[in-house]
């Protein structure tokens, strides 16, 4: 083991993933080598049945596909809590008899606690995903049934590893809302949409065999095209990809909770003390509960200013797509919808576009979205004294959430605001040490609570900029203390020593690591 | 006329620690932790003794502290009052009062519990609640009750059900009451506080209520949402003409003091003791506003 640049011990080697390097710094390890291309084949034969490119059945594509014991699977996860794939297709597979897999989708629901009894019996024995929850990632918390640790990777990290060929896809299972016989695929149509299709369109083009599968055949081509034919070898139909109820809900709401639209009221004053908040500002919302309320007071001032944004990136909801509709902002730029009006805006819109997982926020991508947005609003299960993030681990160790453009984000944009509440379940939010870095300290500017802001002290200007409009800021320590004499302080967790789970830092160094929790 | 702000008054039900946690999170002037209607006739005890430790344990920050507590009337009334004096809230609101002798009675009450716990008698502030026809008729002498009344409250629903009304968007049905709510209280210096507004959802019909009672002579708003609470200090909150022109009224004033001269003119019109006061009340209201800067801004 060996102690990283975030005071992490992590591990130099691990069998099966072989030499592993340390997180040194956000930029300070190089990219070395060139990207992955998978092999040439020749193309299946347009038509239905054996041989040919259209195929009924997922255990004809599985054979025709040449996957074998010991080799790596892929598939996205924006069918959501809705997917019916995984399950279907390792079924599938265990009824093969083929064994000894690497699991590899973009994320891990609860729905795919399903796949508990694959990994039991092995024929899943290796996982690498940006995130997991429910009873599996409880499973996986406290047993150790795989071979080696899960590696969580970040979506950013995820897309760099397939570039680099570190994270080899021998099959990549693909679905989509709408397909042609061909290949062509989309998730804007059909009874399954989930809108864009951002993170599988790196395994579509990195994967050394390509299932598309769907459970709406159109006639060809299939438009819009966010997966093109030339990179898929089959396409299966089945009955079902997905349930829509799981998948996604019409609109996202904004927050109703007084205590969250406290928060987003204060993390408004910081955007506005900040300076970001300028014509032209680009903007990601995130995922938390506060951060669709900002977007709507970012609305409210830029109706009154006149001001207006430019692009919008990362996952979009309805709110943000009426934002584009009516002008606020310029563009979205989209690897995920979250709920049908969305979906409904990328369908529609043409300054709403798709964009891939690398594009988004690949490190080592020629040019990221991530790299150049100005204000980012980012979640936190905990943040420590030096600001390092969790978002992976519950306040009792086990693994509960994703990884997600965290780190990604929170590397290159501009504003790095964590809205948390200071308390959560009875819970301190600002602890000593966060269980599970997923991104460092030095990518954090501020942290907004209920019971008051901290700013970074790395970042000087910005506390001044706040403080000469007004806000108070006080240290993250007194947070802690806040947080503290309401709750007192938590005890340590009973753990071994046993690594159930690695975390990559999206250049693929290792920023911490998940114990076996007792 | 007393120092603190009271523009809002946020109710929180005595039995929900959560709320009651956060209740401070959202700067009311006043905090009113419910014993009464919020909780259950069968909660009662429980509730007493969370509002009790709370008061015991929890940091209220800025904000005024009180407990609406059952009426005196009901069996809960003296063991509320003797749970809660030991635990020094800052007052206890009398629902339902109907005349000079129901606050004395809480007087009488708090004095002798006060006593008990060894605290100087006044410790605990009584507020009283207007909330029947009988009420409204007796509100002067009420107001004049107790040297410990601060503050005197309307509330809307008993009283409409008290006078076989209901309440109707425009609250024609309520002048009266409202007004003589404030004219006994302002009479007496203490603060008027205007009653709740139910359609939570409705921001816009909030503040227009609010800009209502602020015109009619209400010091504040009772609250049952937090959103609520902001949107009452907007209302409340000078105007930058306001402010400019009361900081005029103060410099002026000063400085005649500092010359000696009893009598001054800002632009024209003469300065007295009514008008500095009222100059003083602009600038202590937005002083006590997150930032003088948030009135400048507007």
């Amino acid at each position: 083991m060996v102690t990283n640049k975030v005071g992490r011990s992590v591990p130099s080697f691990i069998e099966n993933l072989g030499e592993l390097k340390p997180y040194a710094g956000v930029f300070a390890t190089p990219p070395t080598g060139a990207h992955y291309a998978p092999p040439i084949r020749r193309h299946l034969g347009i038509g239905m049945g054996a041989g040919k490119k259209f195929l009924a059945s997922l255990r004809e594509a599985i054979l025709a596909s040449g996957l074998k014991s010991g080799m790596t699977i892929s598939f996205h996860h924006h069918f959501r809590n809705g997917d019916m794939l995984v399950n279907m297709v390792v079924d599938e597979i265990a009824a093969l008899g083929i064994k000894d897999l690497t699991l590899a989708p973009s994320s891990l629901q609860n729905i795919h606690q399903a796949l508990i009894p694959h990994i039991r019996s092995g024929v899943i024995t290796a996982i690498t995903t940006s995130g997991l929850r429910g009873e599996l990632a409880e499973v996986l918390t406290r047993e150790s049934l795989l071979k080696s640790p899960v590696v969580i990777r970040s979506h950013g990290g995820r897309a760099r590893a397939i570039e680099a060929g570190e994270l080899k896809i021998d099959v990549a299972f693909l679905g989509a809302s709408s397909a042609d016989v061909y290949g062509n695929m989309n998730g804007i149509h059909g009874p399954a949409a989930c809108g864009s299709l951002g993170y599988a369109m790196v395994d579509a083009q990195y994967a050394d065999f390509v299932v598309g599968i769907t459970d709406n055949i159109v006639p060809y081509p299939a438009l819009p095209i966010s997966i093109p034919q030339t990179q898929v070898d089959l396409v299966v139909k089945v009955d079902k990809v997905g349930d829509p109820k799981g998948i996604m809900t019409g609109a996202t709401r904004i927050t109703r909770d007084p205590l969250e639209l406290h928060i987003a009221a204060q993390a408004m004053r910081v955007i506005e003390a900040s300076g970001y908040f300028r014509e032209g500002f680009s903007f990601q919302a995130g995922t938390g509960g506060a951060s669709l309320a900002v977007a709507k007071l970012l609305k409210e001032s830029m109706a009154e200013t006149g001001l207006r944004g430019g692009f919008c990136t990362g996952g979009s909801t309805g709110y943000i797509c009426e934002m584009l509709q009516e002008g606020y902002f310029s563009a979205i730029l989209d690897t995920q919808c979250f709920d049908l009006a969305a979906v409904e805006s990328l369908r529609t819109n043409p300054r709403h576009v798709e964009m891939s997982a690398s594009y988004y926020a690949n490190i080592h991508a020629k040019a990221c979205t991530a790299h150049i947005t100005d204000i980012m609003m980012l979640a936190a299960t905990e943040i420590d004294t030096a600001f390092n993030v969790n978002v992976l681990t519950g306040s009792d160790g086990i693994m509960m959430g994703a990884s997600g453009g965290h780190s990604d984000t929170a590397a290159g944009t501009k504003l790095r605001l964590v809205t948390a509440p200071l308390i959560r379940g009875r819970f301190p939010i600002v602890v000593d040490s966060v269980h599970t870095v997923i991104t460092p300290g030095e990518c954090i500017d501020v942290l907004v609570t209920e019971r008051g802001i901290a700013v970074n002290p790395a970042q000087k200007t910005l506390k001044e900029q706040l403080n000469d409009f007004g806000i108070e800021t006080v240290s993250i320590e007194e947070l802690q203390w806040r947080a503290e004499k309401l709750t007192g302080k938590p005890e340590p967790l009973a753990q071994s020593e046993e690594l159930v789970a690695l975390v990559e830092y999206r250049d693929g160094t290792l920023i911490d690591v998940v114990r076996r929790i007792l | 006329m007393s120092n603190r702000l009271r523009r809002s008054m946020l109710f929180v039900p005595g039995n929900n620690p959560a709320l009651i946690i956060d209740a401070p999170v959202f700067t009311p002037d006043s905090i009113i932790l419910d014993l009464e209607d919020a909780v259950a006739v069968d909660q009662k005890d429980a509730a007493r003794e969370l509002v009790v430790s709370a008061l015991k344990t929890l940091d209220f920050g800025v904000c005024e502290v009180c407990v609406r507590i059952n009426g005196r009337h009901t069996p809960f009334f003296a063991a509320d009052v003797s749970a809660l004096v030991p635990v020094k809230p800052h007052a206890l609101r009398l629902a339902m009062v109907e005349s000079a002798e129901d606050v004395a009675c809480l007087d009488e009450l708090l004095g002798r519990c006060e006593a008990d716990a060894g605290l100087p008698v006044g410790t605990v502030k009584i507020m009283a609640s207007i909330e029947t026809a009988k009420g409204v008729m007796n509100a002067s002498t009420i107001a004049l009750s107790s040297p410990r009344l601060v503050a005197m409250s309307f509330g809307a629903e008993d009283f409409t059900n008290s006078i076989q009304s209901e309440r109707t968007p425009g609250g024609h049905e309520l002048l009266y009451a409202r007004t003589a709510v404030v004219l006994a209280a302002r009479a007496a210096g203490i603060d008027p506080i205007d009653t709740v507004f139910t359609l939570v959802e409705d921001d816009a019909a909030f503040k227009a209520d609010v800009r209502a009672a602020k015109q009619l002579g209400f010091a504040g708003k009772s609250c049952v949402h937090p959103r609520q609470i902001a949107l009452a200090h907007e209302v409340f909150l000078p105007t930058p003409e306001e402010l400019s022109k009361a900081e005029r009224v103060l410099a002026a004033y000063t400085e005649a003091l500092e010359r000696g001269a009893g009598v001054v003119a800002v632009e024209g019109r003469m300065v007295d003791g009514p008008i500095v006061a009222r100059a003083q009340r602009v600038v202590d209201i937005a002083n006590a506003s997150k930032s003088l800067r948030e009135v400048r801004a507007r």
